[in-house]
């Protein structure tokens, strides 16, 4: 790999990012952005979860055999996530009961599978580990991207703290009940990968040619 | 890494061997799991004792704060003394000494038949099935007399099932405050529960009219009896609040903590 460090911490922010241009990771992006205090500690799981898991998984990517490599990934993977599932239940306990289910789900989130098998597998661990760095805080930013504008329009609030004072607490800002649910996320999420690919066209020619089909799936 | 130290024989050997080979996966199979298991326990368990602490200081505080005790400047455990615990036999409605107050809590836990029965109408949406031993909690004034008493409550609403616990004034009737320690609702919509606003609406509302029927409800318009038994439904969250309302209901009801309270009322505790 020709990358250097920086590069390959930057890339996956806006050039190559996992959600808004391989459009993984969609389904904990729905689940977590209705808060943004939730969405910063899922940021922070996913970015840590993908960043140690490639460095493991590439420190044994000579010792894994092909037959069972993927399982081998979800071991390293999953047991990584239930450490970090374990630690926000002793340090951060009020959060952890807000995230709930969704750090168990990180376990099952395509981006730290697809980082493990299309770069960690192939590439010295220094190197993976940024990768998975980089690419957690790509879905880390696109994550609160969509927070701050579910959490603005929807509870009228960011952080928790009151930016639009609502007419439920006696205010004005009759607030968008929609962006609170799910689908909303597919919504802003669209919209965002539309104003990227309008912003750098190049990611709407290339995409076929660019989107690895291991990391499509 | 097989070149980075020099290993002994047989793990050299191992190591060595290309990854394909049948022995190897297996090998590799095994070690990992054993690795991977090793870690997660040790995780599990070296942070049990910090998890734990935390769960009971959520649940101290979360009976600090409906009953209007909570001070941020008093230590929770600290405040929490006040509170005399007592496990309380539903049916009976008095108290037993047969479980030790420590332990309960881990008993609480479990499906033990000795505290768990089959609910045939489970209107609170328990999964069928109902502890009919509950720790309770009575806050005393200076003299010595009831001030309030804290009851733990639980029910489905939407997608999960509200945990929580209802303050009620010496009295027997009148609420002093209605709050969930744990619940999975839609934030903004059924999540609102958790809003002060409307936790502020409990206050003051009462259980059952003269006649001793059961009357509060969680509605959104306000019903017969009189405003004194309702509590506005929350907007956007119907099922929610229907779930609030049964669980208020069952549990203030004949198999939840109404024998308790005709004592209390009758001033036998």
């Amino acid at each position: 790999m020709a990358q250097t460090y920086k590069s390959q911490l930057v890339d996956p922010l806006i050039d190559n990012n996992p959600i808004t241009l391989q459009v993984l990771g969609i389904c904990s992006a729905l689940a977590v952005t209705s808060s943004l205090q939730v969405a910063l500690v899922m940021s922070i799981a996913v970015t840590l979860v993908t960043g140690f898991s490639s460095m493991f998984i590439s420190m044994l990517r000579n010792q894994i055999p092909g037959s069972i490599r993927i399982i081998v990934q979800m071991v390293i993977i999953a047991s990584l996530v239930i450490v970090v599932d374990q630690l926000l239940k002793a340090y951060a306990y009020e959060i952890s009961k807000t995230l709930s289910v969704f750090v168990g789900l990180i376990i099952t989130n395509c981006i730290v599978m697809g980082r493990a098998e299309a770069f960690a597998m192939k590439n010295p661990p220094v190197q993976s580990f940024i990768d998975g760095i980089g690419n957690g805080l790509g879905y880390g930013l696109i994550l609160m991207t969509v927070g701050v504008i579910r959490e603005l329009l929807g509870s009228g609030s960011l952080f928790g703290i009151t930016i639009l004072p609502t007419v439920n607490n006696g205010g004005w800002y009759v607030p968008n009940g929609l962006l609170l649910l799910p689908p909303s996320a597919f919504f802003v999420i669209g919209l965002l990968i539309w104003a990227v690919r309008t912003w750098k066209p190049k990611q709407q020619e290339d995409r076929e040619y660019k989107i690895q089909t291991v990391e499509a799936h | 890494m097989p070149e980075s130290t020099p290993r002994k024989g047989l793990i050299r050997r191992f190591l060595d061997t290309p990854p394909d080979n049948t022995a190897k996966t297996v090998g590799i199979a095994v070690a990992l799991c054993l690795v991977g298991s090793m870690v997660v326990s040790a995780a599990a368990v070296s942070l049990r004792p910090v998890q734990d602490a935390n769960r009971l200081r959520d649940k101290q505080l979360n009976v600090l704060e409906v009953a209007g005790a909570y001070d941020p400047d008093v230590p929770v455990a600290q405040a929490f003394a006040a509170f005399e615990p007592h496990v309380l036999d539903l049916d009976t409605g008095e108290f037993t000494d047969q479980f030790d107050i420590e332990t309960f809590d881990q008993l609480a836990t479990s499906s033990d038949p000795a505290i768990v029965r089959a609910l045939d109408e489970d209107p609170a949406g328990l999964g069928g099935k109902q502890q009919y031993y509950q720790m309770i909690y009575i806050l005393r004034d200076e003299a010595g007399e009831i001030d309030k008493v804290v009851l733990p409550v639980q029910g489905y609403g939407l997608w999960s099932t509200l945990y929580g616990f209802i303050a009620l004034e010496a009295n027997g009737n009148d609420i002093f405050g209605l709050q969930f320690y744990q619940q999975g609702e839609t934030p903004g919509l059924g999540a609102e529960v958790d809003n002060p606003r409307w936790k502020a609406l409990w206050r003051g509302k009462k259980l059952r009219d003269d006649d001793g029927e059961l009357q509060i409800t969680v509605a959104k318009t306000v019903p017969p009896a009189g405003p004194e038994y309702h509590v506005d439904a929350l907007a956007g969250a119907t099922l929610t609040s229907n779930g609030v309302d049964n669980l208020v209901r069952f549990w203030m009801g004949e198999q939840g903590y109404e024998p308790f309270l005709e004592r209390l009322k009758a001033g036998e505790i």
